[in-house]
């Protein structure tokens, strides 16, 4: 499996994600600079954590618009995989591959801390090595991360298990002051109807090393490196969350 | 041609800039503020010898494609006076 991790000028944590994929999972990994469409055979595509163009205008506002980011759009129609960490979840979101917007955090404060995200769909393809309640200590470093989407949406997202990822506190509780960003319902992470665009302000790619600090991130680069291609998913509602279905 | 492009948050967008700011401007003794927004202004020069419908068009189109994030921003513009014509 090749991964593609997508390049825009000011993006940071690029070179993050390669190390995660290349030296910790093995995997085959390539840097895709932003100003070329070609994907270069990627099977999944990441768009890393940054400060792309510099956040002018609004983040990810610019870099949805450079060319590589059409060939991203059809590569998600196809129903290829792609993951937005942080800046990539705000360009996702721009580009309106996902649903909704990420706006100034609520205390107006850059946070740069360690989270817990409970896991609220395990059905996805990104979350299905975890278990619904799981929690993840994931790094979060962003001063606009707060999820917004208007009340017609956000029922619309929940009645389609469309979370992936609320911020908690250690028992497991969704409260405001497990909140550390403001997001509307404390919602971390995303996935579009469809099942195969992911957006989440938390960097996995930070959790990928117990030397560093925990590897909680890892299983959800794990979850998208099965072998099997998965057909394309209608876009109907995912199957209930309450399936029998034993992991190990 | 000079367009005048006001981007504002939606109502029902958080807006803790705007809090902090009214806040802040109680602290001075204004304390007949009741509510501040934070948007912004954006001054557009557009080349001379477009028609005024036209560039009403087009700076619509600039304004849901870049200028505005229409999931949280409304946006509204002017068309200035042509400021060559006033020597």
């Amino acid at each position: 499996m090749k991964w593609g991790v997508v390049v825009f000028p000011g993006s940071n944590d690029d070179q993050d994600a390669l190390h995660c994929l290349r030296e910790v999972l093995g995997q085959e990994a390539v840097a895709l600079w932003h100003k070329s469409p070609d994907l270069q055979g990627a099977d999944a595509v990441i768009l890393p954590g940054g400060f792309s163009y510099g956040d002018y205008l609004r983040c990810g506002a610019l870099a949805r618009f450079s060319p590589v980011m059409q060939s991203v759009r059809t590569f998600a129609e196809r129903g290829g995989v792609v993951l937005g960490i942080c800046n990539g979840f705000q360009i996702l979101c721009e580009a309106g591959l996902l649903p909704g917007a990420l706006i100034r955090n609520r205390s107006l404060t850059f946070v740069c801390e360690r989270v817990l995200l409970r896991v609220e769909n395990a059905e996805s393809r990104l979350t299905r090595l975890c278990r619904e309640g799981e929690l993840l200590e994931i790094p979060i470093k962003h001063g606009e991360g707060c999820y917004f989407a208007d009340e017609v949406m956000l029922s619309a997202l929940e009645a389609n298990g469309q979370v992936l990822f609320r911020y908690a506190d250690a028992s497991g509780a969704v409260t405001s002051e497990a909140n550390p960003n403001g997001s509307l319902r404390n919602i971390a992470g995303i996935r579009n109807a469809r099942g195969n665009v992911f957006g989440m302000m938390p960097h996995p790619e930070h959790a990928a090393e117990s030397l560093l600090g925990g590897e909680d991130g890892l299983k959800l680069f794990r979850a998208l490196l099965s072998p099997e291609r998965e057909a394309a998913q209608p876009t109907a509602a995912v199957p209930p969350r309450r399936t029998i279905a034993s992991r190990s | 041609m000079l367009v005048r492009v006001y981007v504002t948050p939606k109502r029902g967008v958080l807006d803790p800039q705007g809090k902090a700011v009214a806040q802040s401007l109680h602290s001075l003794g204004f304390s007949e503020v009741a509510d501040v927004r934070i948007g912004k202004y954006m001054e557009v020069k557009l080349d001379e010898g477009l028609s005024r419908p036209r560039a009403e068009a087009r700076v619509r189109e600039m304004c849901e494609q870049l200028l505005a994030n229409q999931v949280i921003e409304d946006f509204r513009f002017e068309i200035a006076e042509d400021g060559a014509r006033r020597r």
